[in-house]
């Protein structure tokens, strides 16, 4: 039997209108299976957005949750690029998850938009690195578990330098030494430069961005960019790019610069844990170095810690505060984490089973443990942007004095905040 | 059935032929009356319709259960307005229409005018990260993080007893000591657990977890003391609250200081000294978006340039594209041309691929100094083509012309190709020379075609957010403003950065606001573009 051709338009019309409709039953029905609980058992799942990586090592985890309380673990998975901002955005509406996996830096948008809630960790904070815990603190309160923490370091290929360095200028007298044809790799961006690399360099100078109040957290009212430190790391920093040695180079970007060690084109490389398996994969011999200081003080990389937190309108609040506290603070878990991620742990003796198996965890740690947790505070987030374009126009030779340049950033970002 | 699949060819014939001559589709059948019938394509079209119907009215019938049970009366009440509306149409002969027009009416409403009204009810709001949900929400999340524990107090363990609705605390002191105490009751030492009450087990605890998480138990006599509270239902600390809210006053106070915050009607509790409590909470704030857009210098100056270079971009954009794109259409247009096919499918393939990958890819062939262009092409150059400013501007044209002239070329092939020979033939009879004819002959008539394309494309670009974010994101930065702006950076790009980008929290409030304003904008050019290009159908 044939339709014709206009009542096929309809039904078509109709099909798509039904789809509409269906498709938007189904998103609203998604934030009511979580709400109505009492008839279907005893429990609400738990739901937690984590990424992908780490998926596998709180599969586990959960597993023995289920099994000791009977609540089902829903590990969900998000693109950790924009995880934060779908977690501010979903959690006044009821369709946030439980918990989030999220790195510490962004707890102060997390508490600016009350979308988190604090946790008492009690003895258990004991077990875990004291840095962790001070970047889990948001205001005094506690706001998370940490699992994980990573920072930059010196990773030397021992076939072209032998010996480690201790400051900037002996790695770079190495490193021409060892007639590569770089002395000194740094992921850089063409666009944005990159102040997270560069910064343990920076501190060698006594340069910081914000000044830190006696518990390590950050005074906001006091941006410190801008003082002599800054500008004399400013002054050296000019003379390290393409107007003097040429060290700093912002057209080599992150992959560049990896793609050029593996290759063997320089002997020191300042990377962070996440290019360790690239580097091993690759056959090249390598150690991990403490910072050098290119100003006589102690070079202190930013440290990044990752946790888990608990949303502020989780219907399961006290499971899931369980699951948290007592669950993922245990040493299986944070092992499991790291075996994933092969950062070093956060819990101490979980750190300590991991760096006594693998001396890069140790190494990393240790450098971890001179370093300043990274401003979680939401100011930070005014600063990247003309902080890392002021390093930019420095290392390009650009924009005159290196000093104007460097108090004209530190003008602009305290006029933002 | 065969008389019946010739009724159903086509409605319109099926109609006239019911009613002006019956006799052709009935033969001489006395009986025969035209009957008003349901639907006009026979029996298959009637139960898919019914079908259909049905299944959209069942999915609506759940969707206002579940919209009422949440107390969303709004939602519920026009989609029961929308839906009643949409059986009618169908179910009602004739609105013929009507049945035409529902579908795409539905969908312009759902795409276009919802996401309008939305960004502008937005727009009228202070919403972003510092203002992210309700007041009820901002007082609760106050309130919960104004919970401090006591400094150096030890932990307790706990159980959680149930009398009725009542639930109390039996702890465990740190010397080994058992304790009870309930929300009225504070701590006092007991044997044992109390008559009458039951201890509670994990699963019963999580889920009464909402009255567990209620309990607090004050230690002493004395509330400054503190109250005892679990968040787990197996540890609980003592904690004190820095702040009291008085419901209603509507205002918190400081515990220690006594300071006052009250609510300033911004979406704050804000103290005398200025200070203000987080988080804040949505509320409206009239047309300050839209004057912080004109007023505020720090965002003024920049958008003006912008602005002037979102129009640079867009008409420079649209007008490469389409010389580019004309040119090879004529040169590849010429009869005769050999291999004329394989040219067309080369000269297309940029459009072919995705753009936001072809962006990346120049993104990389242009590095000053590791890019293609400047190292093989240039042979070892260091022209900083994404690193200047106007090279850079330079650089996003170029891309996008690379991106979008096949498609000009297309659109200009077939345009050529439909243009009468005998007015060519005419022109050239007349002497006019080849400039003249394509001057005057075939870009008049070429333009009755490609106009309004040329104005969609000119909107296009004008919001054309993937050529900018992949290729330079905006960069280089302008110096002389605190916002992340560049060189580079068209008006949706801007308001992109200003919503999500790194700059201190997003401000959707501000940046629905910039949203409204290039909407507008683009109407207008829109609207006059338009007018302009019915004097050229005038040529025809």
């Amino acid at each position: 039997m044939k339709v014709n051709r206009k009542s096929a338009i309809g039904v078509g019309a109709l099909i798509a209108g039904s789809m509409i409709l269906l498709g938007g039953c189904a998103s609203g029905g998604s934030g009511d299976d979580s709400g109505d609980s009492g008839d279907s058992g005893d429990s609400t799942p738990i739901t937690v957005w984590v990424d992908i990586e780490r998926k596998p090592a709180l599969e586990p985890v959960a597993k023995s949750f289920t099994e000791d309380t009977g609540i089902e673990v829903k590990l969900v998975t998000k693109d950790f690029a924009t995880v934060d901002q779908d977690f501010i955005s979903q959690v006044p509406t009821g369709k946030g998850p439980d918990i989030i996996v999220s790195p510490h830096d962004k707890l102060g948008a997390y508490v600016a938009a009350g979308v988190v809630a604090p946790l008492e960790l009690g003895d258990v904070a004991d077990g875990f690195a004291e840095a962790s815990i001070q970047a889990m603190t948001y205001d005094g309160k506690v706001y998370g578990v940490p699992y994980s923490i990573e920072n930059v370091a010196l990773v030397r290929n021992t076939d072209l330098v032998a010996e480690p360095a201790a400051t900037f200028d002996e790695v770079i007298a190495n490193g021409k030494a060892a007639g590569t044809e770089y002395p000194f790799l740094v992921g850089l961006s063409p666009e944005q430069g990159d102040p997270y690399h560069l910064y343990p360099l920076q501190t060698s100078f006594g340069s910081q961005v914000f000044a830190q109040n006696a518990d390590g957290s950050y005074d906001a009212s006091q941006l410190v960019l801008g003082d002599a430190a800054g500008e004399a790391f400013a002054g050296w920093l000019a003379t390290q790019g393409a107007a003097g040695t040429g060290v700093f180079n912002a057209n080599i970007d992150g992959d560049r610069a990896r793609e050029f060690f593996v290759a063997g084109k320089s002997p020191y490389y300042l990377t962070g844990p996440w290019n360790i398996p690239a580097i091993s994969e690759a056959g090249i011999n390598y150690a991990v170095d403490p910072l050098p200081s290119a100003g006589g003080q102690e070079a202190r990389p930013f440290v990044g810690v990752n946790g888990f937190f608990l949303s502020s309108k989780s219907i399961n609040a006290l499971a899931a505060t369980n699951f948290i506290v007592n669950y993922l603070s245990t040493e299986d878990a944070q092992l499991a984490l790291y075996e994933v991620g092969g950062r070093p742990p956060a819990l101490i003796s979980a750190y300590e089973t991991a760096a006594e198996a693998d001396p890069d965890v140790l190494a990393f740690g240790a450098i971890g443990q001179k370093g300043a947790p990274m401003p979680s505070i939401p100011e930070m987030g005014a600063v990247w942007s003309d902080w890392g374009n002021a390093e930019l126009q420095i290392i390009k030779g650009e924009g005159g004095d290196p000093a104007t340049v460097w108090e004209t950033a530190a003008t602009n970002i305290q006029g933002k905040i | 059935m065969a008389t019946a699949d010739q009724g159903t060819v086509n409605e319109g014939s099926a109609k006239q032929s019911t009613t002006a001559a019956p006799a052709n589709r009935w033969g001489d059948d006395p009986l025969f009356k035209p009957k008003k019938r349901l639907t006009s394509g026979g029996l298959l079209a009637l139960l898919v319709k019914v079908i259909l119907l049905g299944i959209i009215d069942a999915v609506a019938i759940l969707a206002v259960y579940i919209l009422v049970g949440k107390g969303d009366w709004i939602a519920a009440g026009v989609l029961v307005i929308v839906v009643a509306l949409v059986n009618f149409v169908y179910l009602r002969p004739g609105l013929l229409p009507g049945k035409y027009l529902t579908p795409g009416l539905f969908f312009l409403a759902i795409f276009q005018i919802f996401v309008i009204v939305y960004t502008a009810f937005i727009a009228f709001t202070n919403a972003g990260d510092a203002h992210n949900s309700t007041k009820e929400d901002a007082i609760a999340q106050i309130i919960s993080t104004s919970q401090d524990r006591v400094p150096d107090s030890p932990s307790y363990t706990v159980q959680v007893l149930k009398q009725g609705d009542q639930f109390g605390l039996l702890v465990a002191e740190p010397g080994g000591d058992l304790s009870f105490g309930t929300n009225e009751q504070p701590l006092e030492e007991v044997n044992g657990p109390p008559d009458g009450w039951d201890e509670l087990n994990l699963n019963q605890i999580i889920r009464f977890q909402d009255e567990v998480l209620a309990v607090n138990v004050p230690i002493s006599d004395d509330i400054n003391d503190g109250t005892l509270r679990t968040s787990d239902g197996q540890n609980a600390f003592v904690f004190t609250s820095s702040l009291e809210y008085d419901e209603s006053a509507d205002t918190f106070t400081d515990a220690e200081t006594g300071v006052v915050y009250v609510d300033d009607g911004e979406g704050n509790f804000r103290a005398e000294n200025g200070e203000t409590l987080t988080p804040g909470w949505r509320v409206f704030i009239g047309l300050d978006n839209f004057a912080s857009v004109f007023t505020n210098e720090q965002i003024r100056d920049p958008l003006l340039r912008v602005t002037i270079w979102t129009f640079v971009f867009a008409a420079l954009s649209t007008l490469v594209c389409f010389a580019f794109g004309l040119f090879l259409a004529i040169v590849l247009n010429h009869p005769t041309l050999r291999g004329k096919k394989v040219y067309r499918i080369l000269v297309i393939l940029p459009y072919a691929f995705p753009a936001y990958l072809t962006g990346l890819v120049w993104a990389g062939m242009l590095n000053q100094e590791f890019g293609y262009i400047n190292e093989v092409l240039l042979n070892g150059a260091s022209i900083p083509w994404l690193a200047d400013p106007w090279l850079a501007r330079f650089s996003v044209i170029f891309v996008n012309m690379w991106l979008g002239y096949g498609y000009m070329f297309l659109v200009c092939t077939g345009a050529l190709q439909s243009l009468p020979d005998d007015i060519v033939e005419a022109g050239k009879v007349d002497g006019a020379s080849a400039w003249r004819i394509f001057r005057s002959i075939k870009m008049p008539l070429l333009f009755v075609a490609v106009a309004p394309l040329l104005i969609a494309t000119f909107a296009y670009n004008f919001n054309n957010f993937g050529v900018i974010y992949m290729l330079t994101r905006g960069n280089p930065r302008f110096t002389d403003t605190t916002l992340d702006i560049g060189a580079t950076d068209i008006m949706i790009t801007m308001v992109y950065k200003v919503a999500f980008g790194g700059g201190g929290g997003r401000d959707l409030g501000l940046a629905s606001a910039l949203s409204i304003l290039i909407f507008i904008i683009v109407t207008v050019v829109a609207i006059v573009s338009f007018r302009q290009t019915k004097a050229l159908e005038d040529i025809n």
